[in-house]
């Protein structure tokens, strides 16, 4: 076979399968977001972007973002410098640590509805020890803030993981001599931190990033277990709109949306992390 | 002033005794070479002089103070590494004021020091780019030119031009000798390669199994090798090496010949010459020539005497034929001798 040829001809395959399975349910989404029976139109879009819960889920899912994201990348580089330092027992660490990532997002948010639940396990321990009379719900939409609170920490103890580990890989680059060379030459290490490992950190920190921001515009079921109707989230209202309104237009232009803020984060992220040609380790 | 004192400095790793009783005095503005082969000990003696580096054992003294419980940075010493670690993130420029930045030196201080450094090695038109942009030499000079930016006190040098191809060596040697003598700081220098070594110090180290063997001028580590080991370490080819009888007092037997020798060696001694300082003669040491390699201005003559093999440094214009026997006679003052029980030269 001709050598040049070869290489396309072992990624057809995969190029097929990717344009049957995604790219072709993509345009059928895309065609019914923007179709109703007479036509293209934009009444999905009017209606979804019209209705009273989408300006609240938005500034919930993006409120959300915003919360647990930079809590998340603080954790995750903490936690990754740590597991860095360590001599032994390190594999031992990190597979504790990704344990959460093994657990659907359901199963997650139902670990959390169990502590905070009215029968819970917080409300047990706390009468247990004389703090409340009675159990309290921290769940009801009297307690947004605590909803809030107790959606914040299961997606943390959830995602912090696929952060963590693709800047443990990141930070295991890093040669050690550029340490040593910044120790040498009278930087803390604070300075070392923020001088050598960040910069250096870059394409690992937009691996990270992006794939963290995507995922918490994507938050569904953690939300749902935790907060159900009280906390309404983007993808919430694709749920709601697809399966109890049976309107695939709307949740197709929701989807859409969601897929559009996407978009704008990665290409943010991408921007804003980028290594100048020649500045690579 | 910057006397550096390295005062019965040891180090264990675990079990592993990587220096042990190193004791060595750098004058001000010395070039001193730690030479050594790889696992000798001589970049962990670099690294505890940098503080990179904890000694188990002794003390390390720079400019009269005591240095070893110090940070790095508060030695007034500056490294250039061995893969240079020029960081990969910043230009040139910030390369070599990292450490002036990191003092927090005004601006333009840090902009007149980078230039003028940056000058001296000759990198001036490389100040805006990145190292990914940068050959293996301009690296070199950006890590050097980082330390001298420092003004420090002291350089410390791992195996700098380990990476470098060989006339880039060559290059850069003479130029590091030239800028090191200029900036008056006191240098130590690591390598295993002992041309360099020869070429660049003012006193070699030897370094042999975690201990200091010799510390003497170039010359003398050459003509007068404190043991065997640096005898057959220095030199290419090394120190040849031929039992010998005692015959009477002062004098010894070597493959039938009589030398004059140590009076007061009362174990067996072992006959040392160095290829150069032999030539062919009516008498000598009988040679039975194994191998001729023409080097241009000499012959290397590798030959049997007395069953060992035995190298020599020739003229190139004597003709030699595989096979044939000759007379050696080695240069009488030449001559060194090794005490074969504890490997220390003997008079």
């Amino acid at each position: 076979m001709n050598a040049r040829l070869l290489p396309y001809v072992l990624i057809a395959p995969v190029t097929a399968f990717l344009c049957v399975f995604f790219l072709y349910p993509f345009f059928l989404v895309a065609q019914q977001a923007f179709t109703t029976g007479n036509g293209f139109t934009m009444d999905n879009f009017r209606e979804v972007v019209g209705y009273w819960k989408f300006p609240i889920s938005m500034r919930n899912t993006f409120l959300l973002a915003l919360a647990v994201v930079p809590i998340q990348l603080a954790l995750s580089l903490l936690m990754a410098t740590m597991v860095n330092k360590m001599k032994r027992g390190r594999d031992l660490v990190l597979y504790v640590w990704t344990i959460p990532l093994g657990i659907s997002d359901l199963a997650a948010g139902i670990i959390w509805l169990a502590i905070f639940e009215q029968s819970g396990f917080l409300n047990s321990m706390l009468h247990g020890l004389g703090v409340v009379d009675q159990p309290t719900s921290f769940l009801s939409y009297q307690n947004l803030t605590v909803v809030f609170i107790a959606i914040m920490l299961a997606e943390i103890w959830r995602a912090t993981a696929i952060m963590l580990v693709i800047i443990v890989a990141g930070i295991g680059l890093i040669p050690k001599e550029y340490y040593e060379a910044a120790e040498v030459f009278g930087a803390s290490p604070w300075k070392r931190f923020v001088k050598v490992t960040l910069p250096l950190l870059r394409p690992s920190l937009q691996t990270a990033l992006i794939l963290r921001v995507v995922l918490a515009f994507e938050v569904f079921a953690v939300v749902a277990a935790l907060g159900g109707s009280t906390f309404p989230v983007l993808m919430e209202q694709i749920y709601e709109n697809q399966f109890l309104l049976q309107n695939s237009g709307t949740a197709a232009a929701l989807a859409l949306i969601v897929l559009a803020i996407s978009i704008f984060f990665t290409l943010i992220i991408l921007r804003a992390l980028r290594v100048p040609k020649g500045a690579t380790i | 002033m910057a006397e550096i004192q390295i005062k019965n400095v040891a180090k264990r790793f675990g079990e592993y005794q990587a220096l042990s009783d190193i004791n060595l005095t750098i004058a001000d503005q010395e070039f001193m070479v730690l030479l050594g082969a790889s696992g000798c000990g001589k970049s962990t003696l670099l690294r505890i002089i940098c503080g990179l580096e904890t000694a188990t054992e002794g003390e390390v003294w720079i400019g009269g103070r005591r240095v070893d419980h110090l940070a790095p940075k508060d030695r007034g010493i500056a490294m250039v590494f061995q893969n240079y670690a020029v960081f990969p993130h910043l230009t040139v420029f910030e390369n070599i004021g990292f450490g002036l930045r990191m003092q927090k030196q005004p601006n333009d201080e840090v902009k007149r020091r980078v230039e003028r450094t940056a000058e001296l090695m000759h990198i001036e038109q490389l100040l805006g780019r990145y190292s990914g942009e940068l050959s293996g030499g301009q690296r070199q000079r950006v890590a050097v030119a980082r330390a001298l930016a420092m003004e420090p006190d002291v350089i410390l040098m791992d195996e700098p031009l380990s990476n470098l191809d060989a006339l880039l060596r060559l290059e850069m040697r003479a130029e590091l000798k030239g800028v090191l003598a200029e900036s008056n700081t006191t240098a130590i220098y690591v390598t295993h390669d002992q041309v360099e070594a020869m070429s660049l110090a003012d006193r070699i180290s030897v370094m042999h199994q975690g201990r200091i063997v010799q510390a003497a001028t170039p010359v003398e580590v050459y003509r007068n090798p404190a043991e065997r080991f640096v005898a057959g370490f220095i030199g290419n080819p090394p120190m040849n090496f031929l039992p010998a009888n005692r015959a009477d007092a002062g004098k010894w037997t070597v493959a039938g010949q009589t030398y004059d020798g140590p009076h007061a060696a009362d174990g067996s001694v072992e006959f040392a010459i160095r290829p150069e300082d032999i030539a062919p003669a009516e008498s000598g040491l009988p040679a039975k020539v194994r191998l001729i390699e023409p080097l241009g201005a000499h012959l290397l003559v590798t030959c049997d005497v007395d069953g060992t093999m035995f190298r020599a440094v020739l003229e190139s214009d004597l003709e030699l034929k595989t096979g044939e026997i000759i007379n050696l006679a080695p240069h009488a003052d030449r001559i060194r001798w090794f005490d074969k029980s504890t490997q220390q030269a003997v008079a």
